[in-house]
């Protein structure tokens, strides 16, 4: 059964005291993003449910929010996942150039994951990072004024960084 | 050199920490404002002229005092940081280089209007933001200007930060309150407005960041004094967030006194057309407004020049002008195709349908579809006439503006394109291959010239 770590539960309370009595149902986006960090980047029902019972409401109530916002993932995805821009000012700068050059890289499609579990590719809209363009998202933090070297080296950066953790 | 009140110390060595920013006169305008009362800062504003940025460029000043206060009823005060209108990234800029400034002016509102809990809602996509602002606030508690009795005068306020998780629509103010109490955002039928009955059901006020930063040079240099910046009703400074095919794209203050032709051209703004090339047409105010071609852009349709303020960039209304929006400003150079870039946001208002209303949720991917359709050399004339039908069809009948904001963009590209989507039909073999390039009326060259 899943269940915060230590550590995450107690963020998660923190954030619940934030609100009026009875209102704790406001946590629930908060506690989403930390369920999905802690479940490995993505929301398997039983992580739903749990949050569910951690603020006392329907597991419905959950599964309602989870499929609404694009930023959760209903379904496992790589280690990495690429999220890049696909929206009119990206297009401008030549960011249809950077979606096919990254499928060529990986051999995936928008949607899918590498073989190894490594990359998913996705392509998002407006990430508000217009003038930067190029764009992606890549964990917490945005890749901007992407060339295809910038590609090669956020790959290599990538499996690097994995090749460490193993 | 424009004037500037948002980002004028924005090059100042570790602005972003406390130290500099109260060394540099910093919380000050908090300190003054606890000194008044509440309805003098209120009065403060409304006397600014200030109207919101976030888009619908409402008065500020106006929005406050409609807010209701029944005794024993907490009121809210919520900050809009769900910056997720294509082209606007100017409250990022704000918040990741100079987060004490919206503190700052969070503070003082959430005192004139008497919120001791203050939400900032803000895009789920800006992880690391989140991190910066609570520092900011951390700094601030330490300091005694945030938390219980603020500088001895018994007011409290909490700032807590909370991110959304990717949803254009929580950019509306009931949608966002809907998200923030833990919901989808689904907009709320209005009225009762948020004033009346908002978060929680208490009277709640929503505001853009840069309304609420722009609060603290109002309350440092006075309402009256911020009132002379700027032209007619665009009083004060104005942020614009400057994208798409220029030498100098980014976040620019401005005040609303420069022509359209200057912001484009000078180097102190844009910086001209990037790679030399000719400038076609521009969405000057966040993807929702009207786009225009070069011509229209830099002079209204009585050969006026153009100003980068609400009244000059509306002037023809959605005949020949556009909106000043949200001030996100995309440009489009002579080689870039206008039925795709209209197809780009045609996808992204479907995926950003909240689903609510039959008109927004199968509109935008019927025009999602047929632009499609039009862009990959398949479409004929009458799905050109049939998408202007099916935009006129959205607008006005939804809950929430969505439906307007994805109507429009299609309404202007085939109102003043119309040339460049029959090519598409009549030519779908070479609108594969190549663009259309510059339409005859679209050449700014020419119209600098006459």
């Amino acid at each position: 059964m899943f269940q915060f770590s230590e550590e995450k539960l107690q963020q998660a309370q923190k954030i619940i005291a934030r609100y009026p009595e009875g209102k704790q149902k406001s946590a629930l986006i908060p506690l989403l993003h930390l369920a999905q960090e802690e479940a490995g980047g993505w929301l398997d029902v039983p992580v739903m449910d749990y949050v569910a019972s951690l603020l006392s409401i329907e597991p419905i109530e959950v599964y309602e929010v989870a499929t609404f916002y694009t930023m959760f993932n209903l379904k496992p995805v790589g280690k990495h996942v690429f999220e890049v821009c696909q929206t009119g000012p990206c297009m401008l700068r030549g960011s249809d150039d950077i979606i096919s050059y990254i499928k060529e890289k990986l051999n995936i499609g928008p949607g899918e994951t590498t073989p190894d579990g490594m990359f998913t590719l996705k392509t998002v809209e407006c990430l508000g990072a217009c003038g930067y363009a190029p764009m992606m998202q890549l964990g917490k933090t945005y890749r901007e004024h992407l060339t295809r070297e910038k590609i090669d080296q956020i790959i290599e950066e990538c499996r690097r960084q994995v090749a460490v953790n193993n | 050199m424009g004037r500037k009140l948002l980002l004028d110390k924005i090059g100042i060595e570790g602005i972003k920490y406390f130290d500099a920013y109260r060394k540099n006169g910093g919380y000050r305008a908090l300190e003054k404002a606890l000194k008044m009362s509440p309805d003098e800062i209120v009065e403060e504003v409304k006397k600014s002229g200030l109207r919101g940025r976030g888009g619908a460029g409402f008065p500020t000043g106006m929005k406050w005092s409609f807010l209701a206060k029944p005794e024993g009823v907490p009121r809210y005060l919520v900050c809009n940081a769900d910056e997720s209108e294509p082209g606007t990234f100017k409250d990022r800029y704000l918040m990741e280089h100079i987060p004490h400034l919206l503190i700052e002016g969070l503070l003082i509102s959430s005192y004139a209007l008497g919120s001791n809990k203050t939400f900032i809602y803000i895009r789920g996509e800006y992880a690391w933001i989140v991190d910066i602002l609570e520092q900011a606030i951390e700094e601030a508690r330490q300091h005694n200007f945030l938390g219980k009795n603020i500088l001895g005068t018994g007011f409290d306020c909490e700032i807590y930060v909370q991110r959304g998780a990717g949803a254009y629509i929580c950019g509306e103010e009931t949608a966002l309150i809907e998200s923030l109490e833990g919901k989808r955002g689904n907009p709320r039928i209005k009225p009762p407005f948020p004033a009346v009955k908002g978060l929680w059901d208490c009277p709640t006020v929503v505001n853009n960041v840069e309304t609420l930063a722009a609060v603290v040079p109002i309350i440092n240099i006075g309402g009256e004094e911020y009132a002379k910046i700027g032209v007619g009703r665009s009083t004060g400074t104005k942020l614009i967030s400057a994208c798409g095919n220029i030498n100098k794209p980014g976040v620019y203050e401005i005040d609303m006194t420069i022509t359209v032709e200057e912001f484009i051209f000078s180097d102190e703004y844009c910086g001209g057309i990037a790679n030399g090339k000719r400038l076609k047409a521009c969405i000057p105010g966040g993807s929702s407004v009207p786009i225009l071609p070069a011509n229209l852009l830099l002079k209204t349709a009585k050969g006026e020049p153009r100003y980068m303020n609400y009244e000059s960039l509306s002037d023809g209304g959605f005949q020949t002008g556009t909106m000043m929006g949200s001030g996100g400003f995309i440009v489009l150079d002579e080689d870039q195709c206008v039925v795709r870039h209209t197809l780009t946001l045609a996808r992204f208002y479907r995926h950003e349908s909240c689903g609510q209303c039959s008109p927004c949720r199968e509109g935008t991917g019927w025009m999602e579809k047929i632009l499609h359709k039009i862009e990959y050399g398949k479409g004929t004339m009458r799905d050109i006439d049939l998408l202007w039908e099916i935009q006129s069809k959205i607008e006005g009948n939804t809950i929430c503006p969505l439906g307007d904001a994805a109507a429009w963009p299609v309404a202007a590209a085939i109102r003043h394109f119309r040339d460049e989507f029959e090519w598409h039909v009549t030519h779908p073999e070479e609108a594969l291959k190549r663009n259309y390039g510059l339409a005859h009326y679209a050449d700014e060259r020419a119209v600098v010239a006459q």
